[in-house]
């Protein structure tokens, strides 16, 4: 079996698990707790945000840590909308985020916020002129992804932020960074981004830990209220192993960014040209894309069919995104990029991972081949 | 715009400047110094050089009593706020610059009152400088051809001349044209260090912090001393301190912290049946033991957080036989201030927050019922004589000092007092 779903989870890093099992032992008592053990574990936490600080150039107190990036993202907009609701009602957005942003500002729209959902463009860009049109002096927030977590394109994030402060400076710039960290290069300063989501374990860190950076200055209302924790923006006793895995993992995969970077490309660019060959399929992946994600549709035919075939032949690969892969509808995202209804509903998503080599792709682009074939003649796979 | 701006500025304190291009940064008060002056400025301008060392594309260019900092796509507002904590710095502007012809100049003044959006009724004048005299119009000339449009594109400003709320300057250079009317004020000062060194006694209260970046800001380097008495103060009060010292070192780089074991000193007072006089006697050994670790490390001053009338150690009597205690100056920056003044600049310069952090510290333990607020010098002076082995006790705090340099992005902590496995393994991030 190969594992060609590393944008949903990567496994984890040998030495964030070790770390992990070692803090499970060792540090298991309450870092708001006034003894030695206490301060021993909170100490712990206060290096991990420094490491994550100088991972993302950013200073210690700018770092909030979370149960992952959905109550990152979750935080960022809700947190945000809570807090800054003097200053309007109204939020910008693309159709093509994640269920974590685009849930978030659906359900603040039923509580009647205005919200924006930008269109991209067939590639999956959104067009920086096209959102700054759209913010108004009440805009409190915009939220943009980095890469799509489906087709891997990659946002114009610095014209963008540019674009948004000078449309409205009180604006803030939230980004979900999920998909990007450790593939691209991150730039919150010439982004001028104020808020920007992680997520432990696609970065081969534990899962349940995740990190939002807080512009300092910015406040945010907190979602989960009770002690005083992460400057009482989201409140519960830390995950001491967690948090600390976490940061490793963040520091680690950032240390291999571009080595990793480097590997997967050759890779990819390969997967793509194969795929392209196909003439059954169809790709919403593209060169300019994330080095790590491909991609692809087989019009009429429904993504969970080819991905079940595909598991016979010992790829396990996905349909779309993971949190969204159980639903029967077709992709919004595949959507809002113009794709048709059969093409949306027949998405196929591989995702690479250091682990994989050119052999791994030669197996994977046999199995594929093999599958589009006998998938063609069977007329019960079609929809 | 307007409301928003006025929201913003409330509601987050800090300008909003996000406009500007470069920093103007104007020296403080050594400037009026003659000869010391250039020695001055070269220390400010490596500080400045230290602070904005996070932010790799800025520029620095030094001109006769100005700094200017090109930002190059650096945060403005961030840069500010660090910048404007340098001692000697007097005040920053945020510039936003433009091409040296009329007419740029006429749309980036607009542009840039949009930004600020006084409100309405503001008073206003136009402040034109023509430092490149090839520049086709004069300073009173370009003082009303920059203000008619202006005030045009904005009705509710009106014009004064001699004590406007707002002046917009217009500096006309060859290559360029610099615009601005904030000023932020800077801590201001001497440059650090230009004045000697000192011991300052820190407790880990909210003053002792204050005296201590007030005399950093008056050009002293400033070192630590914290006395401590495990087991009835906790490791988490020696941590304090250590935090409190890593604010202060954010205006001075590296400072030295001196930790002195003083339980055996102090629980020594307690046995002599002259409870009256424990805190006299413990701020005189904490005097003694400080003035021996000023002479190691060739400091010419001691300072301490004492406000006049605030604890019975803090009377005049009671001062004048425990400063008696030292031969060293014994400089006092808070003596005559109120105690709610010392407050708010312990939340200026950051301190305030730590420092009211619960935790013993060995000041507020063995207080007497009624401590002595006017203790007998004669008294005192034989009880230090007669108590067994005192200066072996005093010599052997200072023995046992632990000094650790704390910087302010760094992670320095004491020796753990009670042995255990290490917290912090370096390999686990």
């Amino acid at each position: 079996m190969l594992y060609w779903d590393y944008a949903a989870a990567a496994p984890p890093f040998e030495e964030v698990v070790q770390t992990m099992e070692q803090l499970m032992r060792l540090h298991y008592a309450n870092p708001s707790s006034l003894h030695r053990a206490g301060l021993e574990a909170e100490g712990l936490i206060r290096r991990s945000r420094e490491v994550c600080a100088v991972a993302l150039a950013v200073l210690p107190q700018e770092i909030r840590f979370t149960s992952g990036a959905t109550e990152s993202n979750n935080l960022a907009i809700k947190g945000a909308a809570l807090q800054y609701e003097g200053r309007g009602r109204h939020m910008v957005t693309t159709q093509v985020e994640h269920p974590s942003v685009y849930e978030s500002c659906l359900q603040l729209q039923r509580r009647g916020w205005e919200i924006s959902f930008v269109a991209p463009g067939s590639s999956g860009r959104v067009d920086p002129a096209r959102l700054a049109a759209e913010i108004r002096k009440d805009t409190v927030l915009v939220s943009v992804m980095h890469v799509n977590n489906e087709t891997g394109s990659i946002q114009p994030l610095e014209e963008l932020g540019r674009q948004i402060k000078a449309a409205n400076h009180l604006t803030l710039f939230h980004v979900d960074g999920v998909q990007g960290y450790g593939k691209l290069p991150v730039e919150l300063n010439s982004w001028k981004a104020d808020l920007y989501s992680l997520s432990a374990h696609k970065l081969r860190g534990p899962r349940g830990a995740g990190l939002l950076y807080v512009r300092d200055g910015v406040k945010l209302s907190p979602l989960l209220s009770g002690g005083s924790q992460e400057q009482g923006e989201r409140a519960g006793t830390e995950n001491v192993p967690a948090i600390v895995a976490a940061a490793k993992a963040v520091r680690m995969s950032g240390e291999q960014r571009s080595a990793l970077t480097a590997r997967l490309l050759p890779l990819r660019d390969r997967l793509l040209r194969f795929l392209e060959q196909l003439p059954e399929l169809l790709l919403n992946s593209s060169m300019e894309g994330a080095p790590h994600i491909v991609h692809f549709s087989y019009p009429g035919m429904k993504g969970e069919v080819l991905a079940r075939k595909l598991e016979e032949l010992g790829m396990i690969v996905s349909t779309r995104s993971a949190c969204s892969s159980r639903l029967a509808e077709p992709s919004r995202v595949l959507l809002a990029m113009g794709r048709d209804h059969a093409a949306a509903t027949g998405g196929i998503r591989i995702s690479l991972g250091d682990s994989h080599t050119e052999a791994d792709i030669e197996a994977l682009e046999q199995a594929v081949k093999k599958a589009v074939t006998s998938l063609k003649i069977t007329e019960g796979g079609r929809i | 715009m307007l409301d928003e701006h006025k929201r913003d500025a409330a509601g987050e304190g800090r300008h909003n400047i996000a406009y500007a291009d470069m920093l103007l940064l104007r020296f403080g008060e050594f400037t009026l110094k003659g000869k010391n002056r250039a020695r001055f400025e070269k220390t400010v301008l490596r500080h400045v050089k230290e602070m904005v060392k996070p932010y790799p594309k800025a520029a620095i260019t030094k001109e006769f009593g100005r700094i200017y900092v090109e930002l190059n796509g650096e945060p403005a507002a961030a840069m500010a706020q660090a910048l404007k904590n340098v001692f000697g710095i007097a005040s920053v502007s945020p510039v936003k610059a433009a091409p040296s012809e009329l007419e740029a100049i006429i749309a980036v003044s607009r542009q840039l009152l949009e930004i600020i959006a006084p409100l309405q009724g503001t008073s206003f004048k136009v402040n034109a400088r023509r430092v490149w005299k090839q520049f086709p119009y004069g300073s009173l000339e370009m003082n009303k051809l920059v203000s008619t449009p202006v005030l045009q594109g904005y009705p509710g400003l009106k014009v004064d001349m001699n004590h406007p709320d707002m002046e917009l300057r217009v500096e006309i250079r060859e290559e360029r044209t610099y615009i601005f009317c904030e000023s932020i004020a800077g801590v201001g000062g001497f440059p650090l260090g230009t004045n000697g060194k000192a011991m300052l006694l820190l407790s880990g209260g909210i003053d002792s912090p204050v005296a201590g970046w007030s005399s950093m800001r008056r050009g002293l380097e400033v070192e630590c001393i914290h006395f401590y008495s495990f087991p009835y103060t906790s490791e988490l009060a020696r941590q304090k301190v250590v935090d409190l010292t890593r604010v202060l070192s954010q205006y001075a780089g590296v400072i030295k912290l001196h930790l002195v074991p003083f339980t055996e000193v102090q629980t020594a007072f307690t046995g002599i049946g002259q409870d009256n006089l424990i805190i006299t006697l413990m701020r005189r050994a904490m005097l003694k033991i400080a003035t021996r670790l000023a002479e190691r490390e060739g400091a010419l001053a001691l300072v301490t957080g004492e406000s006049l009338g605030q604890v019975a150690s803090q009377t005049l009597p009671s001062m004048n036989v425990i400063g008696r205690a030292t031969q060293l100056p014994l400089l006092r920056p808070l003596v005559m201030m109120d105690k709610i003044e010392i407050v708010e600049q312990a939340q200026l310069i950051g301190t305030y927050d730590l420092s009211i952090l619960p935790y013993e510290d060995c000041c507020t333990l063995f207080v007497p019922k009624s401590p002595s607020t006017n203790p007998n010098m004669r008294i005192v002076d034989k009880i230090e004589a007669t108590l067994p082995e005192y200066a072996r006790l005093l010599d052997e705090a200072v023995e046992a000092t632990e000094t650790v340099s704390v910087t302010p992005y760094g992670n320095e902590k004491p020796r753990p007092l009670v042995s255990g496995q290490s917290a912090l393994q370096e390999e686990w991030f």
